[in-house]
């Protein structure tokens, strides 16, 4: 098998600025080769765009911006998986010899038309986000006799989490009160169970084995990687307290890698709401069903940073198409011995899940030193 | 004749394979499992409340129909899981479909 290592990040703040797609795309790129003097433009023989922004032609115009003149150019979009299906689709590249160098570059603007999916004409006027995450909240606390309150941990913990990332839109800490005293969208959802759209860019390079090892004196491999798509729309989910897709995903990612779940030092969670921290981590396996939230209390009282060490997206804000190259930037962060105060003890092995459109698509990656 | 029309109209009617006569959900021209032409059913549909929530004074609804089509539906009083419903009211507006149940 092939390998293929990450060799560079870069990242902006994520934040509510309005500025132009490009300009995030191109600032973020600008940062990468900051952090990384070794990389050589002239290496880079692909470069893509992950993003939902309705512009066109990003990819040759980063390129432009930044100097760079690929032999593949092209934008990847699949909503909010979109960052890791480009990881992937870099990765195949590289493996397949296409390319031996790739530049991905996340980016999307706080009014994002990829928030809302105008095809799902099945859920009706119901079409928000928060429609779907208050449904699955509903059926998994009334499945597993969780409250509100239990569930309003995954937002302090992330939070809290996201208060030692300088990049993290949410720059605030929450009690359990605060949560459940925010603004009630639903019955089942509070504003601070959400993650936020926003503004941000995050960039990584994937190389050969050869250059990884050349550019990086700290290496970080992509040894496992899982995809699964059910269907598009909501209502086609078989179940409303997990993730069929997340499940398929992490157990072809984890066989890939040759790992199981126990052997996860830390790991990237897509909780895009409260209620999908704990779905996802009984989805992969790290929890029974319906124990996740036992999980999430222990690691909260104990100060442990295992499960989204970077804030998530409740803390870090989502800023769809830069989401999963951001959570893949923290685990490599992670596995590297850089995350600064958010260091995981020992970190070898870290896995990603980045979802879209209510699970009915997941992404799981592993990577390792 | 097509779902949409027929919605626009105020009637919901079920897309159905013309070839192997499995239902086609979301409604689309042709069958996703055996490429078939489809035509609408009509009738008078009973749905049963897979899920429910609330947003100010309407419930939203899950609400299944024929073990096969699922819908997000509105609904003006307590919806119970499992309770069977009819659409009283559907349609088009500003692009998105919209249905009520009782």
């Amino acid at each position: 098998m092939v390998k293929v290592g990450i060799a560079a990040c870069g990242t902006i703040p994520f934040s509510k600025d309005d500025q132009k797609i490009e300009s995030s795309l191109l600032k973020s790129t600008k940062n990468l080769f900051e952090n990384n003097s070794k990389i050589d433009k002239n290496d880079i023989d692909a470069v893509l765009v992950s993003t939902n922004n309705n512009s066109k032609y990003l990819s040759p115009i980063l390129s432009e911006m930044a100097g760079i003149q690929p032999k593949i150019a092209h934008s990847i979009e699949s909503l909010c998986n979109s960052g890791t299906n480009s990881i992937v689709s870099a990765y195949s590249y590289i493996a397949s010899g296409l390319a031996e160098m790739v530049l991905i570059s996340g980016a999307e603007r706080y009014d994002s038309p990829g928030q809302i999916l105008q095809w799902d004409d099945s859920r009706g006027e119901f079409k928000h986000p928060i429609f779907w995450a208050s449904l699955f909240t509903k059926s998994y606390k009334r499945e597993f006799s969780i409250s509100d309150e239990r569930l309003a941990i995954v937002s302090v913990k992330n939070h809290k989490q996201a208060k030692e990332n300088p990049n993290a839109f949410s720059n605030n800490t929450y009690s359990v009160q605060d949560v459940m005293n925010s603004k009630r969208l639903t019955d089942d959802l509070k504003l601070l169970d959400c993650s936020q759209p926003c503004t941000g860019s995050a960039s990584i390079i994937l190389t050969t084995e050869k250059m990884t090892k050349k550019i990086s004196d700290t290496p970080v491999w992509i040894s496992g990687i899982g995809q699964q798509t059910t269907s598009a729309g909501f209502t086609k989910n078989n179940s409303f307290t997990s993730m069929e897709s997340t499940q398929l995903a992490s157990q072809k990612a984890l066989k890939m890698s040759d790992h199981t779940t126990k052997d996860i030092d830390v790991a990237e969670i897509h909780d895009a709401f409260s209620v999908c921290e704990p779905m996802a981590l009984e989805s992969m396996g790290f929890s029974d069903p319906g124990k996740g939230m036992n999980l999430v209390d222990e690691l909260h009282e104990t100060n442990n940073y295992k499960i989204n060490p970077r804030g998530g997206l409740i803390g870090s804000g989502h800023p769809l198409g830069a989401t999963g190259i951001s959570q893949t930037i923290e685990i490599t962060q992670q596995l590297q011995s850089n995350a600064n105060r958010r260091q995981v003890d020992d970190a070898r092995i870290g896995l990603i899940h980045n979802m879209s459109a209510a699970a009915t698509s997941s992404t799981v990656l592993v990577l390792e030193k | 004749m097509n779902f949409e029309s027929e919605l626009s109209n105020g009637k919901f009617m079920i897309p159905q394979c013309n070839v192997c006569t499995k239902i086609v959900w979301p409604p689309a021209e042709f069958c996703n499992d055996c490429f078939g032409s489809v035509s609408l059913k009509n009738g008078d549909f009973e749905g049963k409340i897979i899920e429910f929530s609330k947003k100010d004074e309407y419930y939203f609804c899950i609400v299944e129909f024929e073990n096969t089509i699922k819908i997000i539906s509105k609904m003006s009083e307590l919806p119970k899981i499992g309770q069977l419903v009819k659409i009283s009211k559907c349609g088009i507006l500003d692009g998105n479909y919209f249905f009520y149940v009782n």
